[in-house]
Protein backbone atom coordinates (compact mmCIF):
# COMPACT_ATOMS: atom_id res chain seq x y z
CA UNK A 1 0.00 0.00 0.00
CA UNK A 2 1.36 3.70 -1.02
CA UNK A 3 1.84 6.17 1.34
CA UNK A 4 -0.24 9.26 1.33
CA UNK A 5 0.80 12.73 1.25
CA UNK A 6 -1.94 15.12 2.23
CA UNK A 7 -1.97 18.11 0.80
CA UNK A 8 -2.69 21.83 2.43
CA UNK A 9 -4.88 24.76 0.77
CA UNK A 10 -1.95 26.89 -0.26
CA UNK A 11 -0.26 24.08 -2.36
CA UNK A 12 -3.46 22.71 -4.17
CA UNK A 13 -2.19 24.96 -7.31
CA UNK A 14 0.70 23.39 -7.82
CA UNK A 15 -1.00 19.55 -7.58
CA UNK A 16 -3.78 20.56 -10.07
CA UNK A 17 -5.79 20.59 -7.21
CA UNK A 18 -5.18 17.44 -5.65
CA UNK A 19 -5.34 17.17 -2.01
CA UNK A 20 -3.66 13.67 -1.75
CA UNK A 21 -0.94 12.27 -3.27
CA UNK A 22 0.01 8.90 -3.10
CA UNK A 23 4.14 8.63 -2.63
CA UNK A 24 6.01 4.95 -2.66
CA UNK A 25 9.28 7.01 -0.69
CA UNK A 26 10.64 5.21 2.90
CA UNK A 27 10.97 8.75 4.13
CA UNK A 28 9.85 12.12 4.55
CA UNK A 29 12.61 13.45 2.78
CA UNK A 30 12.30 11.18 -0.40
CA UNK A 31 8.59 11.76 -0.09
CA UNK A 32 9.49 15.63 -0.68
CA UNK A 33 11.42 14.61 -3.23
CA UNK A 34 9.22 12.24 -4.98
CA UNK A 35 6.59 15.17 -4.85
CA UNK A 36 9.26 17.46 -6.65
CA UNK A 37 9.60 15.27 -9.44
CA UNK A 38 5.70 14.93 -9.82
CA UNK A 39 5.15 18.62 -8.82
CA UNK A 40 8.42 20.63 -9.70
CA UNK A 41 8.44 23.75 -7.72
CA UNK A 42 6.82 22.57 -4.66
CA UNK A 43 10.10 21.44 -2.92
CA UNK A 44 10.95 25.27 -2.66
CA UNK A 45 8.19 25.86 -0.52
CA UNK A 46 8.40 23.44 1.57
CA UNK A 47 11.90 23.54 2.34
CA UNK A 48 14.95 26.88 2.18
CA UNK A 49 17.95 27.11 0.75
CA UNK A 50 20.06 24.99 3.38
CA UNK A 51 17.15 22.06 2.59
CA UNK A 52 15.56 21.94 6.20
CA UNK A 53 11.65 22.34 6.37
CA UNK A 54 11.15 25.97 6.55
CA UNK A 55 10.14 27.08 9.85
CA UNK A 56 6.26 27.60 9.45
CA UNK A 57 5.77 24.24 8.21
CA UNK A 58 4.65 21.46 10.24
CA UNK A 59 4.97 17.90 8.64
CA UNK A 60 3.63 15.37 10.86
CA UNK A 61 3.06 11.10 9.92
CA UNK A 62 0.33 9.73 11.05
CA UNK A 63 -0.35 12.70 13.22
CA UNK A 64 3.03 13.02 15.16
CA UNK A 65 5.16 16.10 14.16
CA UNK A 66 8.11 14.69 12.64
CA UNK A 67 10.17 17.05 15.01
CA UNK A 68 9.49 14.85 17.76
CA UNK A 69 10.60 11.55 15.23
CA UNK A 70 13.45 11.94 13.22
CA UNK A 71 12.12 15.13 10.93
CA UNK A 72 13.38 14.24 7.53
CA UNK A 73 14.52 10.93 8.51
CA UNK A 74 11.79 9.75 9.63
CA UNK A 75 11.07 6.37 8.26
CA UNK A 76 7.88 6.02 6.53
CA UNK A 77 5.85 2.41 6.30
CA UNK A 78 2.96 1.56 4.11
CA UNK A 79 -0.36 3.26 5.07
CA UNK A 80 1.35 6.03 6.61
CA UNK A 81 -0.32 9.49 6.61
CA UNK A 82 1.61 12.41 5.82
CA UNK A 83 0.39 15.86 6.33
CA UNK A 84 1.71 19.40 5.67
CA UNK A 85 0.12 22.54 7.67
CA UNK A 86 1.53 25.98 7.83
CA UNK A 87 2.07 26.63 11.19
CA UNK A 88 -0.72 28.42 13.25
CA UNK A 89 -2.41 29.37 16.69
CA UNK A 90 -3.96 31.23 18.99
CA UNK A 91 -6.16 30.04 21.59
CA UNK B 1 -10.76 58.05 1.63
CA UNK B 2 -10.54 54.46 0.03
CA UNK B 3 -14.52 53.43 1.57
CA UNK B 4 -13.56 49.55 0.32
CA UNK B 5 -10.47 48.97 2.79
CA UNK B 6 -10.87 51.63 5.39
CA UNK B 7 -7.55 52.31 6.81
CA UNK B 8 -5.78 49.35 5.31
CA UNK B 9 -3.36 48.70 2.67
CA UNK B 10 -2.74 44.87 2.23
CA UNK B 11 -1.78 41.64 3.37
CA UNK B 12 1.78 41.19 3.63
CA UNK B 13 4.16 38.32 4.54
CA UNK B 14 6.62 38.64 7.63
CA UNK B 15 9.11 36.30 6.50
CA UNK B 16 9.59 37.15 2.76
CA UNK B 17 7.12 40.64 2.14
CA UNK B 18 5.11 39.65 -0.55
CA UNK B 19 1.94 41.08 -0.45
CA UNK B 20 -1.96 39.88 -0.88
CA UNK B 21 -5.52 41.49 -1.53
CA UNK B 22 -7.21 41.98 1.58
CA UNK B 23 -9.12 38.52 2.01
CA UNK B 24 -9.13 35.97 4.48
CA UNK B 25 -6.11 34.13 3.89
CA UNK B 26 -3.33 33.62 6.47
CA UNK B 27 -0.55 32.21 5.39
CA UNK B 28 2.12 33.55 2.44
CA UNK B 29 1.43 30.85 -0.65
CA UNK B 30 5.42 31.35 -0.76
CA UNK B 31 6.79 30.14 1.95
CA UNK B 32 3.98 29.97 4.54
CA UNK B 33 5.13 32.56 6.25
CA UNK B 34 2.02 34.59 8.04
CA UNK B 35 0.63 37.40 6.65
CA UNK B 36 0.36 41.17 8.66
CA UNK B 37 -2.33 43.61 8.13
CA UNK B 38 -0.53 47.02 6.54
CA UNK B 39 -1.62 50.03 7.37
CA UNK B 40 -1.85 53.60 5.53
CA UNK B 41 -0.34 55.46 8.48
CA UNK B 42 -0.06 58.82 6.68
CA UNK B 43 -3.88 58.81 6.55
CA UNK B 44 -4.23 57.54 10.08
CA UNK B 45 -2.32 59.98 11.66
CA UNK B 46 -4.42 63.06 9.92
CA UNK B 47 -7.61 61.40 11.70
CA UNK B 48 -6.26 59.93 14.74
CA UNK B 49 -5.84 62.30 17.44
CA UNK B 50 -5.68 62.38 20.81
CA UNK B 51 -9.05 64.80 21.01
CA UNK B 52 -10.27 62.64 18.41
CA UNK B 53 -9.97 59.41 20.35
CA UNK B 54 -10.93 61.43 23.79
CA UNK B 55 -14.31 61.95 21.80
CA UNK B 56 -15.50 58.60 21.01
CA UNK B 57 -16.99 56.25 23.10
CA UNK B 58 -15.23 53.79 25.70
CA UNK B 59 -14.20 50.95 23.80
CA UNK B 60 -11.84 48.90 22.12
CA UNK B 61 -12.76 50.84 18.51
CA UNK B 62 -12.17 54.42 19.68
CA UNK B 63 -9.13 53.46 18.35
CA UNK B 64 -10.96 52.05 15.35
CA UNK B 65 -8.47 53.27 12.56
CA UNK B 66 -5.72 51.12 13.56
CA UNK B 67 -7.98 48.38 13.71
CA UNK B 68 -8.33 46.39 10.24
CA UNK B 69 -12.30 46.38 9.74
CA UNK B 70 -12.97 48.87 6.98
CA UNK B 71 -16.27 50.30 7.74
CA UNK B 72 -18.28 50.50 11.47
CA UNK B 73 -17.76 47.48 13.63
CA UNK B 74 -20.58 45.44 13.64
CA UNK B 75 -19.94 43.29 16.45
CA UNK B 76 -18.25 43.66 19.83
CA UNK B 77 -19.31 47.58 20.03
CA UNK B 78 -19.12 47.78 23.70
CA UNK B 79 -15.74 45.14 23.95
CA UNK B 80 -12.62 47.02 26.09
CA UNK B 81 -11.47 49.74 27.79
CA UNK B 82 -11.43 47.82 30.99
CA UNK B 83 -9.48 49.00 33.86
CA UNK B 84 -6.28 49.75 34.76
CA UNK B 85 -5.82 49.48 38.39
CA UNK B 86 -2.90 50.93 40.32
CA UNK B 87 -1.86 47.95 42.08
CA UNK B 88 -0.42 49.03 44.84
CA UNK B 89 -0.78 46.99 47.86
CA UNK B 90 0.53 44.20 45.37
CA UNK B 91 3.45 46.10 44.08
CA UNK B 92 4.81 46.16 47.98
CA UNK B 93 4.21 42.17 48.22
CA UNK B 94 6.21 41.80 45.35
CA UNK B 95 9.12 44.72 45.84
CA UNK B 96 8.70 47.37 43.15
CA UNK B 97 7.93 51.04 43.00
CA UNK B 98 4.87 50.72 40.60
CA UNK B 99 2.61 48.16 39.30
CA UNK B 100 -0.74 48.31 37.51
CA UNK B 101 -2.67 45.75 36.76
CA UNK B 102 -4.90 45.66 32.99
CA UNK B 103 -7.70 44.18 34.18
CA UNK B 104 -9.28 41.97 31.07
CA UNK B 105 -11.27 39.63 33.89
CA UNK B 106 -13.85 42.01 33.16
CA UNK B 107 -13.90 42.29 29.66
CA UNK B 108 -16.92 42.24 28.16
CA UNK B 109 -18.96 39.91 27.11
CA UNK B 110 -16.98 37.05 27.90
CA UNK B 111 -14.19 37.96 30.61
CA UNK B 112 -11.41 37.56 28.65
CA UNK B 113 -9.34 39.66 26.71
CA UNK B 114 -9.84 37.44 23.49
CA UNK B 115 -13.30 39.40 23.33
CA UNK B 116 -10.52 42.55 21.65
CA UNK B 117 -9.84 39.94 18.71
CA UNK B 118 -13.41 38.10 18.14
CA UNK B 119 -15.20 41.67 17.90
CA UNK B 120 -12.01 42.65 14.70
CA UNK B 121 -12.65 39.03 13.32
CA UNK B 122 -16.40 38.77 13.29
CA UNK B 123 -16.77 42.24 11.79
CA UNK B 124 -14.30 41.50 9.05
CA UNK B 125 -15.83 37.88 8.95
CA UNK B 126 -19.28 40.08 7.95
CA UNK B 127 -18.02 42.52 5.91
CA UNK B 128 -15.84 39.38 3.96
CA UNK B 129 -19.37 38.00 3.36
CA UNK B 130 -18.82 35.38 6.09
CA UNK B 131 -22.08 33.57 7.73
CA UNK B 132 -20.81 30.79 9.60
CA UNK B 133 -17.35 31.21 12.56
CA UNK B 134 -15.23 29.15 14.03
CA UNK B 135 -12.02 28.63 15.84
CA UNK B 136 -9.56 26.41 17.33
CA UNK B 137 -9.55 27.09 21.00
CA UNK B 138 -7.79 26.60 24.35
CA UNK B 139 -11.45 28.08 25.69
CA UNK B 140 -11.14 31.75 26.13
CA UNK B 141 -11.19 32.08 22.42
CA UNK B 142 -14.06 29.81 22.24
CA UNK B 143 -16.38 31.29 24.49
CA UNK B 144 -15.91 34.48 23.10
CA UNK B 145 -16.55 33.52 19.56
CA UNK B 146 -19.81 31.29 21.04
CA UNK B 147 -20.97 34.54 22.47
CA UNK B 148 -20.06 37.30 19.81
CA UNK B 149 -21.70 34.71 16.83
CA UNK B 150 -24.98 34.68 19.22
CA UNK B 151 -25.29 38.32 19.61
CA UNK B 152 -24.56 38.74 15.86
CA UNK B 153 -26.44 36.20 14.23
CA UNK B 154 -23.75 34.36 12.84
CA UNK B 155 -23.19 30.07 13.23
CA UNK B 156 -20.75 29.05 15.64
CA UNK B 157 -18.47 26.34 15.39
CA UNK B 158 -15.82 25.54 17.84
CA UNK B 159 -13.57 23.36 18.59
CA UNK B 160 -11.27 22.49 22.33
CA UNK B 161 -9.55 20.02 23.72
CA UNK B 162 -12.38 17.41 25.18
CA UNK B 163 -10.44 17.81 28.89
CA UNK B 164 -11.18 21.25 28.72
CA UNK B 165 -12.19 22.70 32.45
CA UNK B 166 -15.94 22.50 32.78
CA UNK B 167 -16.26 26.37 32.98
CA UNK B 168 -15.36 26.86 29.92
CA UNK B 169 -16.84 24.06 28.13
CA UNK B 170 -20.09 25.44 29.18
CA UNK B 171 -19.40 28.71 28.82
CA UNK B 172 -19.68 27.71 25.14
CA UNK B 173 -22.36 25.70 24.89
CA UNK B 174 -24.84 27.87 26.47
CA UNK B 175 -24.46 30.20 23.66
CA UNK B 176 -25.63 27.86 21.28
CA UNK B 177 -22.47 27.37 19.63
CA UNK B 178 -21.96 23.54 18.38
CA UNK B 179 -18.95 22.95 20.61
CA UNK B 180 -16.81 20.23 18.89
CA UNK B 181 -14.48 18.15 21.60
CA UNK B 182 -11.18 16.74 20.57
CA UNK B 183 -9.90 14.00 22.00
CA UNK B 184 -6.14 15.46 22.11
CA UNK B 185 -4.01 18.28 22.84
CA UNK B 186 -4.66 22.07 21.40
CA UNK B 187 -2.55 21.71 18.96
CA UNK B 188 -3.55 18.67 17.97
CA UNK B 189 -7.28 20.85 17.23
CA UNK B 190 -5.60 23.63 15.69
CA UNK B 191 -4.21 21.05 13.19
CA UNK B 192 -7.69 19.55 12.37
CA UNK B 193 -9.28 23.35 12.54
CA UNK B 194 -6.81 24.18 9.12
CA UNK B 195 -7.73 20.80 7.72
CA UNK B 196 -11.25 21.74 8.20
CA UNK B 197 -11.02 25.67 7.03
CA UNK B 198 -9.44 23.97 3.67
CA UNK B 199 -12.54 22.51 3.14
CA UNK B 200 -15.43 24.51 4.33
CA UNK B 201 -16.25 28.41 3.55
CA UNK B 202 -16.00 29.32 6.93
CA UNK B 203 -14.40 32.18 8.66
CA UNK B 204 -11.71 30.08 11.06
CA UNK B 205 -10.96 33.14 13.48
CA UNK B 206 -7.28 31.88 14.53
CA UNK B 207 -6.72 30.39 11.00
CA UNK B 208 -7.73 32.37 7.67
CA UNK B 209 -8.94 35.68 9.68
CA UNK B 210 -6.44 35.39 12.14
CA UNK B 211 -3.89 38.43 10.61
CA UNK B 212 -7.22 40.49 11.37
CA UNK B 213 -8.02 39.13 14.24
CA UNK B 214 -4.30 38.90 15.85
CA UNK B 215 -5.05 42.94 15.63
CA UNK B 216 -7.38 43.36 18.04
CA UNK B 217 -4.87 42.68 21.05
CA UNK B 218 -3.23 45.95 20.09
CA UNK B 219 -6.34 47.52 21.63
CA UNK B 220 -5.17 46.02 24.93
CA UNK B 221 -2.18 48.10 24.84
CA UNK B 222 -3.46 51.49 23.14
CA UNK B 223 -5.96 50.86 26.60
CA UNK B 224 -2.73 50.87 28.67
CA UNK B 225 -1.32 54.08 27.35
CA UNK B 226 -3.99 56.20 26.95
CA UNK B 227 -4.92 54.82 31.03
CA UNK B 228 -1.40 55.67 31.92
CA UNK B 229 -1.95 59.24 30.37
CA UNK B 230 -0.46 59.07 26.72
CA UNK B 231 3.09 57.52 27.81
CA UNK B 232 4.73 53.70 27.11
CA UNK B 233 5.20 51.38 30.54
CA UNK B 234 8.54 50.88 30.99
CA UNK B 235 8.12 47.28 31.45
CA UNK B 236 5.71 45.10 30.45
CA UNK B 237 4.80 41.54 31.52
CA UNK B 238 2.63 39.41 28.99
CA UNK B 239 1.86 35.87 29.18
CA UNK B 240 2.31 33.92 26.14
CA UNK B 241 0.17 30.75 24.46
CA UNK B 242 1.41 31.49 20.51
CA UNK B 243 3.21 34.84 21.45
CA UNK B 244 0.52 36.32 19.73
CA UNK B 245 -0.51 39.17 22.08
CA UNK B 246 2.96 40.18 23.32
CA UNK B 247 4.03 40.71 19.82
CA UNK B 248 1.10 42.97 19.24
CA UNK B 249 1.22 44.89 22.66
CA UNK B 250 4.54 45.68 20.83
CA UNK B 251 3.05 46.92 17.92
CA UNK B 252 0.62 48.86 19.89
CA UNK B 253 3.04 50.87 21.34
CA UNK B 254 5.26 51.19 18.26
CA UNK B 255 1.92 52.58 16.71
CA UNK B 256 0.84 55.53 19.01
CA UNK B 257 4.50 56.56 18.77
CA UNK B 258 5.10 56.45 15.41
CA UNK B 259 1.61 58.83 15.38
CA UNK B 260 3.05 60.76 17.59
CA UNK B 261 0.19 60.12 20.31
CA UNK B 262 3.15 58.87 23.03
CA UNK B 263 6.51 60.20 23.31
CA UNK B 264 8.86 57.99 22.34
CA UNK B 265 10.85 55.94 25.36
CA UNK B 266 12.48 52.82 25.70
CA UNK B 267 10.70 50.21 27.21
CA UNK B 268 10.53 46.59 27.77
CA UNK B 269 8.55 43.49 27.40
CA UNK B 270 8.83 40.53 29.58
CA UNK B 271 7.16 37.15 28.28
CA UNK B 272 5.82 34.88 30.47
CA UNK B 273 4.90 31.31 30.58
CA UNK B 274 3.87 28.27 32.72
CA UNK B 275 7.22 25.62 33.20
CA UNK B 276 5.02 23.01 31.97
CA UNK B 277 4.59 24.32 28.79
CA UNK B 278 7.38 26.99 28.09
CA UNK B 279 8.94 26.33 24.71
CA UNK B 280 9.29 30.41 24.13
CA UNK B 281 10.45 31.23 27.84
CA UNK B 282 13.06 28.25 27.41
CA UNK B 283 14.48 29.62 24.66
CA UNK B 284 14.44 33.75 25.46
CA UNK B 285 17.00 32.02 28.69
CA UNK B 286 18.96 29.93 26.50
CA UNK B 287 19.58 33.21 24.13
CA UNK B 288 18.36 31.50 21.70
CA UNK B 289 16.29 33.00 18.21
CA UNK B 290 13.93 29.76 17.84
CA UNK B 291 12.04 27.40 20.21
CA UNK B 292 11.72 23.61 20.25
CA UNK B 293 7.93 22.25 20.36
CA UNK B 294 7.30 20.66 23.51
CA UNK B 295 4.11 18.64 24.69
CA UNK B 296 2.02 20.94 26.89
CA UNK B 297 1.82 19.61 30.43
CA UNK B 298 0.53 22.51 33.04
CA UNK B 299 -2.91 23.49 34.41
CA UNK B 300 -2.32 26.57 33.10
CA UNK B 301 -4.56 25.19 30.16
CA UNK B 302 -5.04 28.20 28.19
CA UNK B 303 -1.34 29.01 27.71
CA UNK B 304 -0.99 25.25 26.58
CA UNK B 305 0.19 25.82 23.00
CA UNK B 306 3.56 23.34 22.04
CA UNK B 307 4.03 25.11 18.99
CA UNK B 308 3.48 28.62 19.09
CA UNK B 309 3.35 30.26 15.92
CA UNK B 310 4.18 33.50 16.88
CA UNK B 311 7.23 32.13 19.25
CA UNK B 312 10.12 33.10 16.78
CA UNK B 313 8.73 37.25 16.76
CA UNK B 314 7.81 36.88 20.61
CA UNK B 315 11.62 36.05 20.74
CA UNK B 316 12.46 38.30 18.83
CA UNK B 317 10.26 41.59 20.55
CA UNK B 318 11.64 40.59 23.20
CA UNK B 319 15.42 40.47 22.29
CA UNK B 320 14.63 43.53 20.88
CA UNK B 321 13.55 45.37 23.72
CA UNK B 322 15.80 43.86 26.21
CA UNK B 323 12.87 41.88 28.02
CA UNK B 324 13.20 38.74 30.14
CA UNK B 325 11.41 35.25 29.36
CA UNK B 326 10.31 33.13 32.34
CA UNK B 327 8.23 30.61 33.41
CA UNK B 328 6.42 28.86 36.56
CA UNK B 329 5.05 25.93 37.78
CA UNK B 330 1.88 24.85 38.41
CA UNK B 331 2.23 25.63 42.49
CA UNK B 332 3.37 29.04 41.55
CA UNK B 333 0.46 29.81 39.24
CA UNK B 334 -1.77 29.31 42.08
CA UNK B 335 0.57 31.27 44.77
CA UNK B 336 0.35 34.23 41.28
CA UNK B 337 -4.02 33.71 41.31
CA UNK B 338 -4.34 33.87 45.21
CA UNK B 339 -1.67 36.98 45.57
CA UNK B 340 -3.46 39.16 43.49
CA UNK B 341 -6.48 38.56 44.36
CA UNK B 342 -5.69 38.95 48.14
CA UNK B 343 -4.00 42.45 47.16
CA UNK B 344 -6.02 43.21 44.89
CA UNK B 345 -9.21 41.41 45.22
CA UNK B 346 -8.62 40.64 41.18
CA UNK B 347 -9.64 37.02 40.48
CA UNK B 348 -7.83 35.65 37.54
CA UNK B 349 -7.47 32.93 35.87
CA UNK B 350 -4.59 30.20 35.46
CA UNK B 351 -2.69 32.74 32.64
CA UNK B 352 -3.26 35.43 35.40
CA UNK B 353 -1.27 33.49 37.96
CA UNK B 354 1.22 32.58 35.45
CA UNK B 355 1.77 36.70 34.66
CA UNK B 356 1.70 37.22 38.32
CA UNK B 357 3.71 34.36 39.02
CA UNK B 358 6.51 35.51 36.46
CA UNK B 359 6.56 39.19 37.40
CA UNK B 360 7.26 38.17 40.94
CA UNK B 361 10.46 35.97 39.73
CA UNK B 362 12.22 38.73 37.63
CA UNK B 363 11.31 41.65 40.02
CA UNK B 364 13.03 39.36 42.33
CA UNK B 365 16.52 38.14 40.27
CA UNK B 366 16.57 42.21 39.05
CA UNK B 367 15.05 42.20 35.63
CA UNK B 368 12.72 44.07 36.46
CA UNK B 369 14.35 46.58 38.52
CA UNK B 370 12.97 47.35 41.88
CA UNK B 371 12.80 51.14 41.35
CA UNK B 372 10.69 50.74 37.96
CA UNK B 373 6.82 50.92 37.04
CA UNK B 374 5.17 48.19 35.50
CA UNK B 375 2.06 46.81 33.73
CA UNK B 376 0.68 43.40 34.18
CA UNK B 377 -1.70 42.07 31.27
CA UNK B 378 -4.28 39.74 32.78
CA UNK B 379 -6.29 38.36 30.73
CA UNK B 380 -8.39 36.27 31.97
CA UNK B 381 -11.42 35.73 34.97
CA UNK B 382 -10.67 33.01 37.29
CA UNK B 383 -14.17 31.89 37.23
CA UNK B 384 -13.53 30.15 34.42
CA UNK B 385 -10.64 28.12 35.91
CA UNK B 386 -11.96 26.82 38.94
CA UNK B 387 -10.55 23.65 39.08
CA UNK B 388 -6.84 25.21 39.08
CA UNK B 389 -7.71 26.68 42.70
CA UNK B 390 -10.09 24.18 44.46
CA UNK B 391 -8.61 22.98 47.34
CA UNK B 392 -5.58 25.63 47.55
CA UNK B 393 -7.71 27.92 48.66
CA UNK B 394 -8.25 27.27 52.62
CA UNK B 395 -11.89 26.06 53.59
CA UNK B 396 -15.19 27.45 55.34
CA UNK B 397 -15.06 27.27 58.95
CA UNK B 398 -19.03 25.23 59.70
CA UNK B 399 -20.59 26.54 62.70
CA UNK B 400 -24.42 25.63 63.91
CA UNK B 401 -26.32 29.03 63.90
CA UNK B 402 -25.38 29.76 67.14
CA UNK B 403 -24.10 32.98 68.79
CA UNK B 404 -21.94 30.91 70.99
CA UNK B 405 -20.67 28.83 69.03
CA UNK B 406 -19.50 32.35 66.56
CA UNK B 407 -17.75 33.25 69.68
CA UNK B 408 -15.94 30.20 70.71
CA UNK B 409 -14.67 30.41 66.93
CA UNK B 410 -13.36 33.86 67.02
CA UNK B 411 -11.87 32.85 70.50
CA UNK B 412 -10.13 29.71 69.41
CA UNK B 413 -8.66 31.68 66.15
CA UNK B 414 -7.56 34.65 67.74
CA UNK B 415 -5.73 32.36 70.59
CA UNK B 416 -4.07 30.12 67.92
CA UNK B 417 -2.58 33.69 66.29
CA UNK B 418 -1.68 35.15 69.36
CA UNK B 419 0.20 31.37 70.80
Amino acid sequence: MPKKVRIPTPLRKLTNDEEVIEVNADTVGGAIAELQTKFPGIQERLLDENGGVRRFVNVYVNEEDIRFLQNQQTVLKDGDEISIIPAIAGG
Amino acid sequence: MDTNNGFMKALKCRECGREYPLAATHVCEFDFGPLEVVYDYDRIKASLTVPVIRSRPQSMWRYRELLPVAGDPTVGQQVGFTPLVKADRLAKRLGIRELWVKNDTVNYPTLSFKDRVVSVALSRARELGFTTVACASTGNLANSVAANAASAGLKAYVFIPSDLEQGKVVNSLVYGANVIGIRGHYDEVNRLCAEIAGKYGWAFVNVNMRPYYAEGSKSMGFEIMEQLGWKVPQHTVVCMASGSLLTKIHKSYQEFAKLGLVPETKYKIHGAQATGCSPITTAQKAGMDFFKPVKPNTIAKSLAIGTPADGFYALKVMKETGGSGEDVTDDEVREGIKLLAETEGIFAETAGGVTVGVAKKLIASGHIPPDASAVLCITGNGLKTLDAVVGHVGQTREIKPSLREFEALLERETRLVTA
